[in-house]
């Protein structure tokens, strides 16, 4: 049981988040986009990466986060999912993180709101808590919420 | 058998292809029994397959192509001679074999259908007997049980009409069984032995015609396609880059790169397309079949057979046009003593043409048959609640006949197996709709039908509009654009009327419905700016047309199409995203989806207005003209064909100038005499020297004459009769134009009137007015 798992780390509105390293991608600042009228406001617009056209979904939006000063730009975390190829917007990127398996746990049972739905579980690290994405309900999150 | 596996797909790919091959060439051998490269060429295929499964352990499938090579040499060797029913039996010995094949394909194994009775169906022929059933395969599934019953089905009357005359009717009877199977190896027939050692020979042949291509995974070639796409538009970039480089080094490197680039994208476009002929190959077995079983006579005519397309589109096509083909067999064309009956020959012909125009490719059904009862649509559309009786009366044939594409309609009287479920033309339009084509059914009842189907070239990469809406770009395709048109401020405001609400548009006469992108895009604030013109695109949906305001109209470029990601995909106003030359992303609109949501088209007006735009070409386009129609000073309205008009142009009179006591303009750097239409026919006329002058100019060998009216009026396109009937002077007669009494004016003559000169030195120039051809 005492494995280790590796996680992309960033962090949202003071949060600490990870993603599983092998979803990731590759990760860039942040770059102008096209924005799409009618989309879902989660939805930040559409970003030209080398030739594929993907959509830069805003984590903090998502999760029903305050936004973002006008003046701090988001990092971009690329990530694959089973059917797509999206970008998460973060506030910052932080280290690859190796965490033992034994400091897991499933989502407390007082995480209300769209949280709840979006963490697979928390890794109890001594200085903080990681919250782990589950990357394929932020892909298939309905575009109304 | 796991490290085997990929020399059967192999053999399984290669044998797919001989087969369709084979299939035509049976159905060819058949009309000509004495083509002996036909015979050898089917033989080539049966022995290739025969030999590689003998290697490769189907002992079945060896033992079926066995019998076919035996019956087949004898053929060729001219022993014996091609009739109906050795056809059907050696058929009939290709779907088993083509039965066999699929089984292995899914289960790696011969499956256990009991194939003994066409064995020994083949042999007997291959002894001179004859046999009076040929056994259809029992067991099929789906898709071989189509093509293998008609062969039996004809059977009953092939042999009676034009069988040869049978001297030994053997039964074939199924019990005696597995003695042929048994016996099969051991009953070598004598040419076979002698036939082989050529055989072999020519199947070297192919091969080596076949190493010159090689079969390259589809997905390959698409990623291909992305990476060019991408080159493209970085090489793209560099150039702009380039643009304000000095090194001329660089610029050398840059423009070879540039050619490069095109080169390679026009050389990966090309991968990507494959013949039409691919699918059209099929079809003479399937006409033959269905012809065969339902006693009718077909000839199939095919054109253009060489017309590529992109792969995709291939498959996209591929169902709807074999739909598309058995209709035409099984409704249009009708019996032969039907059509002797009429006067016709009792052979029918069904032709196929394909051809590109304009960057799309064309598709011509067309068939001598019985045509469209409009009268039996209206009912039968009544009967099954597709249309109300009032509104039937009032559509006109044309859009009667179009009915036959509404959901759940079906024209059979009889629904046969081949055709008449009611899910034909409905799901035949839609999969043609999708990859952004359209289908147009024209019918004369006692003649024919026929279906235009245009597709375009390929779907990766499309000509678009580039337009702007408050700042952002976006990408229209070229194909639903009919025409651009701009209005200044102030004719914005008196043009653009309001019903309801609702803001339309007087395009020539018609109603226009408008749309405002930014309020379809949901951007907040008025569309248009007070007094900034407004720029029209109308876009033509589902044969319905409306104008779409946009902010700007930038330009028109090729795109590669993205498919949007998942969460967008909801939105019907998209259809996809591209990058421009910048690196940008922009995005498509979906024209469909845009009149869909605002209510421009609706479920209902589809199946009833799918007739009314095109009702204009019905009548045959030969005896239609384009006539530019105007008014000059007193109020007479003229036209002229507009083939002979070069441009439209508006003077101010300030820019009118004297030369010789005449009247000049400076005109792209030449100087060009107009001539006042309205004094030319009323030399008393006043005039005020103010104001705008709207001028057709005409061209003739690089000379500009500029003929000025008083106001243009319209373009329009009808069928006119000329009547000499004023005799006035400049005209060439009068016809009636959109209802209304239309001189036609003579422009040579008024030309000549006003600058003798004109036509000099140049003799008996053929510059009438069409018109008058149409009246001599």
């Amino acid at each position: 049981m005492n494995e280790e798992k590796q996680f992309c780390t960033f962090t949202l509105d003071g949060h600490c988040f990870g993603v599983n390293v092998l979803d990731v991608q590759e990760v860039f600042r942040y770059q102008e986009m096209t924005a799409v009228p009618l989309a879902p406001d989660t939805i930040t617009g559409l970003i030209n990466l080398r030739g594929q056209i993907i959509t830069a979904i805003d984590l903090r939006r998502l999760m029903k986060l305050n936004d973002r000063d006008a003046e701090e730009m988001p990092m971009n975390i690329v990530v694959r999912t089973k059917e797509d190829v999206v970008s998460l917007l973060v506030d910052e990127i932080g280290d690859v993180q190796e965490v033992p398996e034994n400091l897991y746990e499933p989502p407390p049972d007082n995480l209300h709101g769209p949280l709840r739905e979006l963490v697979q579980g928390v890794y109890k690290l001594p200085e903080k808590l990681l919250l782990i994405l589950d990357t394929e309900k932020v892909v298939g999150e309905p575009a109304e919420a | 058998m796991d490290e085997m596996g990929p020399i059967i797909n192999e053999f399984l790919t290669e044998s797919y292809e001989n087969l369709d091959q084979l299939d035509q060439d049976l159905v060819e051998l058949e009309a000509n029994p004495d083509e002996t490269s036909l015979l050898a060429s089917i033989f080539r295929t049966i022995h290739t397959i025969k030999g590689t499964c003998g290697f490769l352990g189907f002992s079945k499938l060896e033992s079926i192509a066995h019998v076919g090579e035996n019956l087949l040499s004898r053929l060729r060797d001219g022993e014996m001679k091609m009739t109906p029913q050795i056809a059907n039996a050696l058929l009939a010995m290709v779907d088993a074999v083509r039965q066999i094949l699929s089984c292995i394909e899914n289960d790696r194994a011969e499956g256990d259908v009991d194939y003994s009775k066409l064995i020994e169906v083949l042999h007997k022929l291959n002894n001179g007997e004859t046999v009076d059933e040929i056994p259809s395969l029992s067991g099929n599934d789906g898709e071989v049980a189509v093509p293998a019953e008609p062969p039996a089905a004809e059977q009953s009357n092939g042999n009676a009409s034009d069988g040869p005359a049978e001297t030994a009717v053997v039964e074939a009877t199924p019990e005696t069984t597995p003695e042929p199977v048994a016996a099969e190896p051991t009953a070598p027939v004598a040419p076979d032995a002698t036939a082989t050692p050529d055989a072999p020979v020519a199947t070297d042949k192919k091969l080596s015609a076949g190493e010159s291509s090689i079969r390259v995974d589809v997905v390959l070639l698409d990623q291909l396609m992305n990476l060019v796409g991408e080159l493209v538009l970085s090489r793209n970039q560099i150039i702009q880059f380039a643009s304000s480089e000095k090194d001329s080094s660089f610029l050398t490197t840059t423009q070879h790169l540039n050619q490069l680039t095109s080169e390679l994208q026009e050389g990966v476009m090309k991968t990507r397309m494959q013949q039409i002929g691919n699918i059209w190959s099929k079809y003479p077995r399937v006409v033959r079949d269905l012809t065969q079983s339902i006693g009718k006579k077909v000839r199939l005519e095919m054109e253009g057979k060489e017309t590529e397309l992109d792969k995709t589109l291939i498959e996209a096509i591929k169902d709807p046009l074999m739909h598309m083909v058995r209709n035409s067999v099984d409704h249009g064309i009708e019996m032969p003593d039907t059509r002797v009956a009429n006067g016709k020959e009792p052979e029918g012909v069904l032709s196929l043409r394909a051809y590109h125009e304009g960057g799309q490719v064309n598709i011509e059904i067309n068939d001598d048959g019985g045509g469209i009862h409009p009268e039996k649509i209206k009912q039968k559309a009544i009967q099954k609640n597709i249309i109300t009786a009032e509104r039937a009366e009032k559509m006109s044939d044309r859009e009667l006949v179009n009915l036959v594409f509404a959901p759940g309609f079906s024209t059979a009287e009889q629904v046969s197996n081949i055709s008449g479920r009611g899910v034909g033309m409905d799901v035949v339009r839609t999969n043609i709709e999708k990859i952004g084509g359209s289908v147009d059914i024209n019918s004369v009842v006692g003649k024919g039908t026929s279906l235009k189907i245009k597709i375009p070239l390929t779907l990766a990469i499309i000509p678009a509009l580039t337009i702007t809406c408050k700042g952002s770009r976006f990408c229209i395709p070229q194909v639903s654009l009919l025409e651009l048109v701009r209005l200044d401020p102030e004719r914005a405001e008196k043009e653009v009327e309001m019903i309801q609400g609702s803001p339309v548009y007087r395009l020539r006469g018609n109603l226009l419905p408008l749309i405002y992108l930014s309020t379809e895009l949901g951007f907040p604030g008025a569309p248009v700016r007070e007094g900034e013109s407004v720029n029209i695109v109308i876009l033509q949906a589902d044969n319905k047309q409306f104008g779409l305001v946009v902010e700007k109209i930038l330009d028109t470029e090729e795109i590669v199409v993205k498919p949007l990601g998942n969460q967008l995909k909801g939105i019907t106003a998209y259809s996809g995203a591209t990058i421009m030359g910048d690196g940008k992303v922009a995005l498509i609109l979906d024209v469909m989806g845009l009149a869909q949501n605002a209510h421009v088209i609706t479920e209902e007006s589809r199946s009833s207005g799918a007739g009314s735009h095109s009702d204009a070409s019905d009548e045959s386009i030969n005896d239609r003209q384009t006539l530019l129609v105007f008014e000059i000073n007193d109020g007479g309205r003229m036209a002229v064909p507009l083939s002979l008009v070069a441009r439209l142009e508006e003077f101010q009179w300030e820019d009118v100038e004297l030369s010789a006591q005449k009247e000049v303009v400076q005109y792209r750097g030449d100087i060009m005499p107009l001539i006042h239409l309205s004094k030319f026919f009323d030399p008393m006329s006043a005039q005020e020297k103010t104001g705008s002058l709207p001028t057709i100019v005409y061209c003739d060998r690089g000379r500009n004459v500029g003929v000025v009216v008083e106001r243009i009026i319209d373009i329009v396109e009808e069928a006119i009769e000329v009547k000499t009937g004023t005799g006035r002077k400049g005209t060439v007669g009068s016809a009636v134009v959109q209802g209304k009494v239309t001189d036609m004016v003579d422009v040579k003559g008024i030309i000549l009137e006003a600058d003798p000169s004109f036509y000099a030195g140049v003799e008996e120039e053929k510059l009438l007015v069409a018109a008058t051809e149409g009246d001599n």
